[in-house]
């Protein structure tokens, strides 16, 4: 029994290793800005958030798959909250149960598990009832498939099964054990037997085998006879509570799966608040080079400016190197983090944030950017900027998407353009798509002259302050007109870094 | 058990009793052989391998015998079938253990089948394995030999039949037991339906991979409570027949176990308890080799060989073991060897010792190669801790010592002499020390002499000088090579002090500025 919501034919494993780079793409697309907003303060809701967005989709129709599912949560979003919170009252009553102190001993263990199992089974009669009242909104495969299996996997005489199996394990007429003989002719494979109905007078005169009593005041008699039992019950004991793990885990699975579909909810009514446009995407297969949006905008800005957000177009189908040059502040890094946003909402399955947008699914997102923390350790920063690259090509393959911002700006121009044209041109060739965004024009010039064909080139302007971020338009790079003192300040000056000369903070 | 074979032991050719009552060797400590022995024995103290440490074989027919069985055991099946018996005869006396110290007469009987159980079996299996193999050695035939008439005879053949038909009868045995309140039933079990089962069928359906495993297991112990005493003895009431013939095939199957298979499986741990030593060092690419061994030729040389005991320290903490080689050829007899302290003299020493007990115990050695002579006894002289107070009562004392050896040794002797008079004057150890040395040219042994004195290195076509050597250009660093070379205690002190410029000229160029 599985919920399968947000796979066709899987669960969602929560538990599945993030990418390596996580970190890295948590920390350059703000990616804790985006959770926190889908969590609307449910600390799961960010955590599950995060690993969907993290553990990304490949497949365009699994894709398609989740986008149909949520498509039903925006029509039926309060039946959908429900689902959320029955299957969190579940596990919040199985954890009231406190076990006995000796409950890895199998009796106790045993009767804790026969009154947890109880309690879950009342919640998949409410589950089994609401599937009854509210299935009816609901047209995606996904939920129409959940709500079938409730109804065949859970009826009375399943529930009839489970009560009485429940209540014959409290022994209320003795217990029946069989066994063999071990080694040194101790008893060996003690195994519950479930004893045959017996009429009153069957029992009264029943004279089979041999029988003896131990003493009342045997104390090490009655300790012997219950170890007997715990031996008894031991299987019986580790088959219910790995059972109720089972379905604990069942209702873990459901609150995941359907929390993913509450915070994408959660996340779609604030942007509505702010009046930005979105679309579920057309993603197109990994090996295909789709990139193409009308009003695509940063939503981590979007959540944190009181203003709408202006957001840009562009049409780079069959593109594997954007390139984008021009003023600092002039809204690069936002075009940047939009795109990478984008490409990770689409790919777990959820809307974007843009009027239109088709890509292709990548099967990695890594991002390199520029640190500023790290401006205090002036000599190490080439260093550690390469060993970040190297990290990356440690994990990097075809059909990835590379985000790079400034990248290898920790050195001189000439430097920093003849290591960064190298990389760019080796990732090229291994068909990987990458999103460059420099201020070094013997770089950004070089691929304009060598690979128009395959790049697209767009410009930043410096704008008024009044109206960021700004527009990108596409052209070819510029000598570095704006660019000679923001190189400085961007690697030289820490002191002089303050929030307003920095293009990401983004305060109005 | 009378077999038709006349093997007996895998340890001696001829019909040698085991040796019991042996003591230590005075020597053993000096040679670091007590920790060898002490290592290899580790966990197997059941088999009590030292007396066969302590004695040395001096026919070199007796040495022959055991490299044979050795290079039988250098084939992985056979070596493979021994210690699958070994195991097996281990969990025999396991079982056998548990015969004597439990309780209840039942349980006793069932451990005692379990053991014969175990002993048929180890011994069916070794036979198996080994009419399948090519041997070669006069042991390993004897033994295969003896071991096909002994599982032919009529003792063996009904222990085996018998064991195997009261298992049977006992494994068959499954009955049912009804427990209310106080009130215990044991009855037969009538085929009830298995409610664990039952309940995990039920909650199939939720199954998934990667749950916490709960799965409460109990600590078995051998002992039995008195209430499941109870119950077996219920189920003995309810089976009669399978439990008297239990009774009586534990009473006519008492001494099961063959004299000569107990002999072999103690016996033949002396060489696996080697060969597992030595395994270490193999592996990391260190060579024994079995000596030619003779009792008159006193020319001898081993290649690349090295201190076992310490070679074995080394490598378990991976550190690397430097080799050494020596021969004595024509009139040669004395290795006197001198050089830097710390540069693996006593080492050496040492080396030389073990190489010649450990050929006489009839083992491969330390070395890719080796010839050598086997000795009647062997001596050593290793300068004992050193105590100021005494010091001249010390003097007397290793006179005494020596005196007593070189009484005692004979030209088929092997002598040990480390830093004999080392915390002496010059004079002194020049004057004592070549009277002893001529004593033991006289004498004829073969001999280690390591010394500081370095005139004692060149007496005559009888001494061979020795020298510890240290790396050329960091005199600091000791190679622990030992070398054939003249004896040259200057050279040492010349290196050492260039190293820290206190040579004369540096002195002087230091002391001016």
């Amino acid at each position: 029994m599985k919920a399968f919501l947000m796979h066709r034919d899987s669960d969602f494993e929560l538990e599945r290793e993030l990418p390596a780079n996580e970190q890295a793409v948590t920390q350059d697309l703000e990616l804790n800005t985006l959770c926190s907003a889908m969590s609307a303060g449910d600390s799961f809701l960010f955590e599950v958030a995060k690993r969907a967005l993290l553990l990304s989709l490949r497949d365009p129709h699994e894709i398609v798959y989740r986008q149909q599912v949520l498509t039903d949560c925006f029509a039926n979003s309060s039946v959908v909250r429900d689902l959320y919170a029955l299957a969190g009252e579940a596990l919040k009553a199985e954890k009231s149960v406190w076990g006995s102190l000796l409950s890895d001993t199998p009796r106790p263990m045993l009767s804790t598990s026969v009154q947890k199992m109880e309690l879950l089974v009342g919640f998949l009669r409410r589950l089994r009832e609401m599937a009854d009242e509210r299935a009816g909104g609901f047209r995606s495969p996904g939920f129409t498939r959940f709500f079938a299996m409730l109804a065949e996997e859970l009826d009375e005489p399943y529930f009839e099964l489970v009560e009485n199996q429940l209540k014959a394990l409290k022994f209320k007429s003795g217990m029946l054990l069989s066994a063999q003989l071990g080694a040194g002719n101790k008893g060996r494979g003690y195994t519950l037997r479930r004893p045959r109905e017996q009429g009153l007078l069957e029992r009264v005169f029943d004279r089979s085998g041999h029988s003896f009593t131990v003493p009342d005041r045997d104390e090490n008699g009655f300790r012997a006879l219950g170890e007997l039992e715990d031996r008894g019950v031991i299987w019986v004991a580790n088959a219910l509570s790995e059972s109720v793990d089972h379905v604990k885990s069942f209702f873990v699975t459901l609150r995941v799966e359907i929390g993913f579909y509450v915070a994408c909810l959660n996340l779609h009514e604030r942007l509505a608040q702010k009046n930005g446009p979105m679309c579920l995407p057309v993603v197109r297969p990994t090996d295909e080079l789709a990139l193409a949006a009308e009003g695509l905008y940063d939503v981590c800005l979007a959540l944190t400016l009181d203003q709408r957000v202006v957001g840009n177009d562009l049409a780079a189908d069959d593109k594997s190197l954007v390139m984008i040059t021009g003023a600092n502040q002039g809204g690069k890094s936002t075009f940047l983090r939009s795109l990478g946003l984008a490409q990770l909402m689409a790919q777990c399955g959820m809307f974007a944030g843009a009027g239109s947008l088709c890509l292709n699914a990548c099967d990695g997102l890594f991002t390199h950017y520029k640190r500023e923390e790290d401006e205090a350790m002036e000599s190490g920063k080439l260093d550690e900027e390469l060993s970040r690259m190297s990290e990356i090509a440690d994990h990097i393959t075809a059909n990835c998407v590379l985000l790079c911002n400034e990248s290898f700006a920790s050195t001189n121009e000439r430097e920093g353009s003849q290591i960064a044209r190298q990389v760019v041109t080796a990732l090229l060739a291994e068909r990987t798509k990458m999103v460059f965004v420099t201020h070094m024009f013997d770089l950004a010039n070089s691929f304009y002259d060598q690979a128009r064909d395959a790049a697209l080139f767009l410009r930043a302007e410096r704008g008024s302050e009044a109206a960021r971020p700004f527009k990108l338009s596409e052209g070819k790079p510029l000598p570095t007109s704006y660019g000679e003192d923001s190189y400085r300040r961007i690697f030289r000056t820490s002191a002089g870094t303050t929030a307003a000369s920095r293009p990401d903070v983004g305060q109005p | 058990m009378s077999a038709t074979t006349s093997f007996r032991s895998i340890l001696f050719d001829l019909d040698v009793d085991s040796p019991e009552e042996v003591h230590e060797p005075p020597f053993f400590a000096d040679l670091h052989l007590d920790q060898i022995l002490t290592s290899l024995s580790a966990g197997r103290a059941e088999y009590r391998l030292a007396p066969f440490f302590y004695w040395p074989l001096h026919e070199i027919e007796a040495v022959r015998y055991r490299h044979h069985v050795l290079r039988d055991l250098e084939h992985e099946d056979v070596l493979d079938a021994v210690r699958e018996f070994a195991r097996g005869m281990g969990q025999m006396r396991q079982h056998l253990t548990l015969v004597n110290k439990l309780h209840y007469a039942r349980q006793k009987q069932r451990w005692f089948l379990a053991a014969a159980a175990v002993y048929c079996g180890a011994v069916a299996a070794l036979l198996d394995r080994l009419a399948a193999l090519a041997l070669g050695s006069r042991g390993f035939v004897g033994l295969r030999d003896y071991l096909t008439s002994y599982t032919e005879s009529p003792g063996f053949t009904s222990l085996l039949a018998e064991t195997t038909q009261r298992r049977a009868e006992l494994a068959a045995v499954t009955y049912a037991v009804h427990i209310k309140g106080n009130r215990v039933r044991v009855s037969s079990f009538d085929g009830e339906p298995d409610m664990s089962e039952e309940v995990e069928q039920t909650f199939a359906k939720f199954k998934r991979g990667g749950v916490k495993d709960h799965g409460v297991r109990f600590r078995e112990s051998a002992e039995m409570n008195h209430v499941e005493a109870q119950i077996l003895d219920l189920v003995a009431k309810l089976h009669p027949e399978t439990f008297t013939k239990l009774d009586q095939y534990c009473a006519r199957h008492r001494r099961y176990l063959d004299e000569t298979i107990g002999r072999f499986d103690r016996e033949i741990q002396f060489y696996l308890a080697y060969l597992e030593y030595i395994e270490p060092l193999k592996s990391n690419g260190l060579g024994f080799a079995y000596p030619r061994v003779s009792t008159r030729s006193k020319e001898e040389h081993a290649d690349e060989t090295f201190d076992l005991a310490l070679a074995r320290k080394l490598v378990d903490q991976s550190s690397s073991v430097v080799p050494n080689d020596f021969h004595l050829t024509g009139p040669e007899r004395i290795l006197v060897v001198s050089g830097p302290n710390n540069g693996g003299k006593t080492t050496f020493a040492r080396m030389f010792g073990q190489l010649h007990y450990l050929a006489s115990l009839g083992l491969p050695v330390p070395g890719s190669d080796a010839r050598l002579f086997l000795p009647d006894q062997i001596f050593t002289h290793f300068e004992r801790e050193e105590d100021i107070e005494t010091l001249r009562g010390k003097f007397e004392d290793e006179l005494f010592r020596i005196r007593e050896i070189l009484e005692q040794a004979t030209g088929d002797g092997v002598l040990i002499m480390n830093e004999s008079f080392g915390s002496t004057t010059l004079r002194d150890a020049l004057v004592v020390g070549t009277a002893v040395m001529n004593q033991i040219v006289e004498l004829d042994a073969l001999c280690v002499f390591v010394t500081f004195v370095d005139e004692l290195a060149s007496m005559g076509q009888s001494t061979v000088s020795m020298m510890s050597t240290v790396v050329a250009n960091d005199p600091a660093v000791r190679t622990y090579k030992v070398v054939r070379k003249p004896a040259d205690g200057l050279a040492y002190a010349a290196a050492i002090a260039e190293k820290y410029r206190l040579t004369y000229e540096a002195l002087r160029r230091r002391i001016a500025k």
